[in-house]
């Protein structure tokens, strides 16, 4: 057979063109917003080697509208991190069979949502009342 | 007939002879409500343009031929109807990520040629017996490990929901991973060491980002993403050595 | 076909995964939002005193060096594999400059941990 000239469709901003890609991109972005944080703790963790008055410094800064501002933006895309996390957890874990039938991936994903709330509320009342 | 409405069909029109940018073309294409998206493309191949290229066969939704980008989703076309899009419009194109021969007919060589042999879409027994011996038996348990993976019609609409294979064509892809792990999670199959050279190579399970579209536009409910990323695991697993203790059999 | 060493990297990228779905959310909120607005939460709670004793603990330690390194290897994965996914094939300088980033940031966290004492 002849060569056949095939036409090849470019790949170029691919993620806008189904909003199925557009929340993909947003998951995978949301850890850019969680490395800056880290940054921040690691920041707040020298400080706090440095001794009393550098570390209240810090915690100064993070009363800055700007600080603030940036919180709010990372506590939503790490949260829908957290929720999309278990949303596909399903994927990963094993064929898991209760009574011979596959656990339903809504039920694997709401066990990983109800840790996160539970974790949540512990790690609040440990930090608030301990 | 009288409920007869007309719905707008675009379809992608690409010539291989005369080569270029390929087009949409227009169609004013009437239906009812038990028409089907390829009996639309039917419609205008018999009655508007001759010319029209398309892949079809079964209308059923079992052949795997028929699929397209129906307003930018992998579909059957003989799966939707096009009450669904009604009043909108339709968009046709051919599968994403495939190289386009001509219309919305796409070039499968990669997948049948290539992909699926290299995943040995075949039972590998532990030792070849002779029909004297009988048949190799299974309990249900052992079948339903499997079951779900061998759905599969090779109709492609995984590879074009996937955008790793589009990035990157020589990753093995989601229809080809499945039925790699259905064969690995088979009792009668000892193939996984034959296997694991590309199932642990950045071209097998590694490749995968679990974007998981593959297993959202699945006709047949396979859950291509599931079949990868538990073998990210078993490859992990594999890479620290602790999978043959873990699992002596092989995969799921 | 090569065998890929994905499998260290995605170790890391899952386990930061799983620890950050858990705890980034509210540890966020408590260190960014509503202690320093003292909203829900009173600024004493992150006061130098207290969280010195935090982290001059062993099991305060431990717990600081895993977030902080399990939350840097899962962002660095994401951000490698994202730069591929928007056509920015950086390969080897991507590799070096992400996961190396998340590596000298836990190496840095264990530095001061170790530097702040017992």
């Amino acid at each position: 057979m002849a060569q056949v000239r095939t036409y090849v469709r470019p790949m170029g901003g691919w993620w806008r063109r189904n909003p199925f890609f557009v929340r993909y991109m947003i998951r995978e972005a949301s850890c850019v917003f969680l490395a800056i944080y880290t940054v921040i703790l690691l920041v707040g963790l020298f400080r706090l080697s440095q001794g009393e008055s550098a570390y209240e410094s810090w915690r100064a800064a993070l009363v800055s509208p700007v600080s603030i501002v940036f919180h709010w933006v990372a506590l939503l895309t790490v949260s829908y991190h957290a929720y999309t996390w278990w949303k596909v957890s399903p994927k990963t874990a094993p064929d898991i069979r209760v009574a011979g039938r596959p656990l339903p991936d809504l039920v694997i994903a709401a066990g990983g949502w109800l840790a996160t709330i539970g974790a949540s509320v512990l790690i609040y009342l440990l930090v608030r009342w301990l | 007939m009288a409920d007869t409405r007309t719905i707008e069909i675009e379809v992608l029109r690409y010539n291989p002879e005369k080569g270029g940018e390929p087009h949409f073309q227009s169609f004013q294409v009437p239906f009812s409500d038990d028409t089907s998206v390829l009996q639309g493309l039917q419609y205008i191949k018999d009655h508007l343009d001759g010319s029209l290229t398309f892949r079809w066969s079964c209308r059923m939704a079992i052949c795997g031929s028929c699929g397209k980008m129906v307003n930018g989703v992998p579909e059957l076309s003989c799966h939707k109807f096009l009450r669904e899009y009604y009043p909108g419009k339709v968009r046709i194109e051919p599968l994403n990520h495939f190289p386009v021969l001509r219309d919305l007919v796409i070039d499968q060589t990669d997948f049948f040629e290539k992909k699926l042999p290299s995943i040995k879409p075949y039972v590998v027994p532990k030792e070849e017996k002779p029909v004297s011996a009988g048949t190799y038996v299974q309990t249900p348990q052992q079948f339903h490990k499997y079951y779900q993976y061998s759905q599969c019609i090779n109709c492609l609409l995984c590879y074009a929901a996937c955008p790793q294979y589009g990035l990157k064509p020589d990753f093995t892809g989601p229809a080809a991973l499945a039925l790699l792990h259905r064969y690995n999670a088979d009792s009668r199959d000892r193939g996984w060491e034959e296997r694991a050279e590309l199932l642990n190579a950045e071209e097998g399970v590694w490749g995968c980002t679990l974007v998981g579209y593959c297993s959202e536009v699945c006709p047949k409910h396979v859950d291509p993403a599931h079949a990868i990323n538990q073998n990210k695991v078993n490859s992990t697993m594999d890479y620290f050595g602790v999978r043959k203790l873990l699992m002596p059999k092989g995969g799921g | 076909m090569k065998r890929s060493h994905e499998p260290i990297f995605w170790s890391l990228f899952g386990a930061g995964g799983v620890l950050s779905a858990l705890v980034a959310p509210i540890l966020i909120l408590i260190t960014g939002i509503i202690t320093p607005i003292g909203l829900w939460m009173p600024p004493q709670a992150l006061d130098y005193a207290r969280v010195l004793g935090f982290a001059q603990h062993w099991l305060g330690k431990l717990i600081l060096l895993a977030v902080i390194s399990l939350f840097l290897f899962h962002a660095a994965h994401r951000i490698y594999h994202g730069l591929h996914d928007i056509g920015v094939h950086a390969g080897t300088g991507a590799m070096i400059a992400s996961y190396g980033g998340a590596l000298l940031g836990t190496v840095v966290a264990a530095y001061l941990l170790l530097a702040i004492g017992f």
